[in-house]
């Protein structure tokens, strides 16, 4: 080690010329792979709504064109329960729930978090792309499982009653208890389950809930915490304060 | 320039001689955490293996310049800077392994093998011999990794790389999937079961008696 390469204007000088260097490739890579990563994530979202369409398998590897095609976006007022415009164009429910403005405090449920917004998305799934009449309602639900907020897609027939799929796309329960939520046997229960019995919400995750019964569906064994998660966070959405007067209008119907 | 002997012995060294898990105790982290699955290892082995040898190349290009007093924080700069370059390139080309491996990916930056390589290694030896030690270090990370990863897959949900091997009973097989594979920690078991064959293979790996 001589004793110029130790000098302070040396450091400085090294630290400054590596700190440069690094930021460009650091930024170039950000900036540069930015559009492929956003249509990643467009498409993976994408695909989980497909799925809760049971549209996947058609799909096969078209996800944006199948999804163009029989999908729709929709906004609703949650306390209304009516379609609005979408309050921005990239409209976000899950980042409004956090602009004290654009949301309202969860009271008397024990689903997870602290406030939801006031304007959800939801998706309508048609018979054709011609999109005539709405064949599946699919509603955004999250909610708190053991470990973290579940979320995911609980897809209803067009009657608003009938559930089809509850398909979570991002969860982090432990592997192969909790994290069963997204085993296609488990998934396949909820197919046919009714959400309401004489307008109130019946729907239920219970122990040996039975096949027939079609107000319960059965609980993940050994995962009784992520099996409560997933009864609160149904109820909840389905309820009063989630899309409970959006699906007693059925707006899509007109 | 060095001799070829010379280059084998850095590149595949540290698979078996001087394996950076296995011997040198590095890197055990991010093996007990992301070999659930042997894609997710694949990935990370990958990623960590490129990131060594980049970070070791680059220090070594530049090792004559970096003045002693700053030489951990230079090497750190320049190996987050790989790891945010790989962190993203995954977040592009392979999104779901991405998700999977989230945080671990970030953590490269703090694994013990990329920072113990190139400290001990790039500072005082030429950019070729240290992308070399960086590839073989990480082959060995790999080595480790894949056999963990096999082990657990296998044995903690009956697939190997998702085809299913072991028909498990819930799918209407035969096979109980054994939940403790499943967790992180059983981990441990299984690098220490390696390092025991290992050393019983190569006795001379052994730590002498205090």
């Amino acid at each position: 080690m001589s004793a110029k390469k130790e000098s302070l204007g040396k450091t400085v000088g090294v630290v400054l010329a590596v700190c440069l260097v690094c930021s460009i490739i650091v930024a170039g890579s950000a900036v540069g792979l930015r559009e492929q990563q956003q249509s990643n994530a467009a498409k993976d979202k994408m695909s989980n709504i497909l799925h809760a369409a049971g549209l996947l398998d058609q799909a096969k590897g078209n996800i944006e064109g199948t999804y163009t095609d029989f999908v729709e976006t929709r906004y609703v007022d949650l306390s209304t329960g009516e379609f609005v415009d979408a309050p921005a164009a990239d409209y976000d429910m899950y980042k409004a729930a956090k602009e004290a403005d654009a949301s309202v405090k969860v009271e008397n449920s024990n689903v997870g978090f602290q406030r939801r917004a006031k304007v959800a998305s939801v998706y309508l799934v048609y018979d054709s792309a011609a999109k005539e009449s709405v064949n599946r309602i699919i509603l955004p639900v999250h909610g708190s499982g053991l470990w973290d907020l579940m979320y995911g897609f609980l897809a209803l027939d067009a009657d608003g009653k009938t559930v089809r799929e509850l398909i979570y796309y991002q969860q982090k329960e432990t592997p192969g208890l909790g994290g069963e939520v997204q085993n296609p046997s488990w998934q396949a229960k909820w197919d046919g389950k009714k959400l309401y019995n004489n307008g109130d919400v019946a729907l239920e995750v219970k122990k040996n809930a039975g096949e027939d019964n079609p107000y319960a569906v059965d609980a993940l064994s050994g995962a009784t915490l992520t099996s409560n998660g997933v009864n609160n966070t149904v109820q909840y959405w389905v309820g009063e304060n989630g899309f409970g007067p959006f699906l007693k209008k059925q707006a899509w119907r007109s | 320039m060095a001799d070829t002997k010379e280059m084998k012995k850095v590149l595949f060294g540290p698979i078996l001689d001087s394996n950076p898990i296995a011997l040198q105790i590095l890197g055990i982290c991010s093996a007990l955490a992301i070999t659930t699955k042997l894609e997710t290892a694949l990935v990370m082995s990958l990623a960590l293996t490129s990131v060594t040898a980049f970070s070791n190349l680059f220090i070594s290009l530049i090792r004559n310049q970096i003045p002693s007093s700053v030489r951990i924080i230079i090497q750190m700069t320049i190996i987050a800077s790989l790891v945010i370059v790989v962190d993203q390139i995954l977040k592009a080309y392979s999104y779901e392994i991405s998700k999977q491996l989230s945080v671990f990916v970030g953590l490269i930056i703090t694994n013990c093998i990329v920072m113990g390589r190139a400290e001990a290694y790039a500072m005082k030896s030429p950019p070729l011999m240290s992308f070399l030690d960086g590839i073989g270090n990480g082959l060995g990370y790999s080595v480790v990794l894949i056999i963990v990863g096999i082990i657990k897959e296998l044995f903690g949900f009956g697939t190997i790389l998702g085809f299913e091997i072991l028909p498990l009973i819930q799918n209407g097989g035969w096979y109980q999937a054994n939940g403790l594979l499943i967790l992180p920690f059983s981990s441990f078991f299984l690098i220490g079961g390696l390092v025991w064959v290992l050393r019983t293979i190569k006795p001379e790996q052994v730590e002498p008696k205090e």
